[in-house]
């Protein structure tokens, strides 16, 4: 099933689908060493971000966040690739830099479409996200 | 977003991946605000150059990155004198990685002057509706707002996307619409000198992003506006304001007075003079936040010609205004207190240290507390000078 989105950083990746409703702070939530959420009050606290397809609804916090997901890409520990409800430029400039497939606007709401451990590819070259047959 | 053949090409990798990145970003932003196309830049200030800030990851990123850019570009203030870091106490290992970012930048053509004022620099001057992409949040304010140019407050990688393109996405406030005031700051007394600060750390606070317009009692000079751009910019995100009568797009556009209206009386201002009163005498004075003009070098150089002061006093401003007005410097450093270049009392781990410190700056006052850790009081020049312990030697 294919799904059509807003392609933000291009490329194709694909991955398990781990999902968030809480907003993350790129500095400060996430150990940029190991791709784990550090931060008690996230809901996805003590989980490992590392090669998923991570649903969020935005990034927040501090612009230098952007820095942290190239640091976690340089480690990689990076997401395979980034599902955004509306993308804000800390994630944007954070995924471009580190060439991390990231869309948003998916045609139908990510959070009824999708659930955790789903195998997906986001092709952000060609606007559209794909549930991968199991 | 519409694209010219050539931007298309440089999105496509023509031009080698740093720009392919560098487009990437400016295209991706533009999408997200609704750009409909990339317009020229006339320069670039780029913010993320204190290692503070930044750290290795930001390092890293700047060092992978080729290509030259393509208008004049700055950077904002380090983390340190480039000159003095030992003098001022920094940290050998910061000082090292700190050379390293500043020389990653060097070599893609930008210029490695370190200042939040580069309206004051040769090849930086802007006029009325020039565009332009600037980062730090006070130099995006005055360049808004007392030259009437315009800029987004661009982040670190956007300003530097742009420099390297020498575009950036027209949305925000490069757009007519967008620079309209939408709340009125109503001033019911008069001001003078850090009063300005202190009005700006009031009043953003309630402003936040939006645009206010100033009705005032009476008229600001420059520096009086600098000093309340970026007292609004810290304590609130103000990117643009004007005063009635006094800044160029308020008298070139009559604008309308905006419903909702925020009275601010003198009490207001006298309570951030207050801040702190009961730390009796701070470690340290810090002016220069931003960084000083050379009508702030001469009265400080004024203030403390002759006399000697007891405690450690900066005084930051960029190392070409510094180096433009030697005589000045020479009095204020034969008064003990230190000419600090390319860095100041927020970007830099040397304030630290202290537990206290005395600044004239609402922005310093905003940052100082929670970036630095250090308490902070607030006064006017006259007394920051008085607070640093003076003894006349005449």
């Amino acid at each position: 099933m294919k799904i059509n989105c807003r392609s933000i950083a291009r490329g194709v990746a694909e991955g398990e689908v781990l999902l968030t409703h809480d907003p993350i702070s790129f500095l400060g939530n996430v150990d940029p060493k190991t791709g784990e959420i550090v931060e008690a009050q996230h809901e996805l606290y003590g989980q490992s971000i590392s090669g998923k397809v991570l649903v969020f609804p935005h990034g927040k916090g501090s612009t230098v966040g952007s820095y942290v997901i190239y640091q976690l890409s340089k480690n990689n520990v990076a997401p395979a690739a980034i599902i955004n409800l509306e993308s804000e430029p800390i994630v944007a400039v954070g995924a471009i830099i580190s060439e991390i497939p990231l869309v948003d606007r998916l045609e139908s709401d990510p959070f009824k479409l999708l659930k955790n451990g789903d195998m997906i590819t986001v092709n952000s070259t060609g606007s559209f996200v794909e549930i991968d047959k199991a | 977003m519409y694209l010219t053949k050539e931007e298309e090409n440089t999105l496509e990798g023509e031009y080698g991946p740093s720009l392919q990145k560098a487009i990437e970003i400016l295209v991706a932003l533009g999408d997200i605000y609704g750009a409909d196309r990339l317009i020229p830049v006339k320069s670039a200030q780029i913010a993320g150059v204190s290692y503070k800030t930044m750290g290795d990851a930001g390092l890293e990123w700047i060092s992978d990155l080729e290509g030259k850019v393509k208008i004049p570009s700055i950077l904002n203030p380090a983390g340190m004198d480039i000159n003095k870091w030992e003098e001022m106490g920094i940290d050998p290992v910061f000082a090292k990685k700190q050379q390293e970012i500043i020389e990653a930048y060097a070599k893609l053509g930008i210029q490695t002057k370190c200042t939040c004022t580069p309206y004051y620099l040769e090849g930086f001057n802007v006029t009325l509706d020039d565009h332009i992409a600037w980062s730090e949040s006070s130099a995006v304010s005055y360049a808004n707002s007392v030259i009437g140019a315009r800029t987004n407050r661009e982040g670190g990688p956007s300003a530097l996307s742009a420099a390297l393109v020498g575009k950036t996405a027209n949305y925000g406030y490069h757009l007519d619409e967008m620079r309209e005031p939408v709340i009125a700051v109503e001033v019911d007394c008069k001001l003078s000198g850090s009063d300005y600060g202190a009005l700006g750390y009031v009043v953003g606070k309630t402003v936040g992003s939006r645009v206010p317009i100033f009705y005032m009692r009476n008229k600001p000079s420059k520096d009086e506006m600098k000093s309340l751009g970026a007292a609004l910019a810290a304590s609130g995100a103000v990117a643009l304001y004007h005063i009635e009568g006094v800044t160029p797009e308020a008298l070139r556009n009559k604008f309308n007075k905006p419903d909702e209206v925020v009275p601010v009386e003198r009490k207001q201002i006298d309570e951030v003079y207050e801040t702190n009163r009961d730390i009796l005498s701070s470690e340290i004075i810090a002016v220069g936040c931003p960084h000083c003009s050379p009508e702030e070098l001469e009265k400080i150089a004024r203030l403390v010609d002759g006399k000697k002061l007891q405690k450690e006093m900066w005084v930051c401003t960029a190392r070409e205004v510094a180096q433009r007005y030697p005589e000045l410097v020479q009095i204020i450093e034969k008064s003990g207190a230190k000419v600090v270049c390319d860095t100041c009392m927020v970007v830099s781990p040397a304030t630290n240290k202290y537990a206290s410190i005395t600044v004239n700056s609402g922005k310093a006052l905003a940052y100082v507390p929670s970036m630095c850790k250090v308490a902070a009081k607030y006064a006017s020049i006259e007394d920051c000078v008085k607070e640093a312990g003076v003894i006349d030697e005449n």
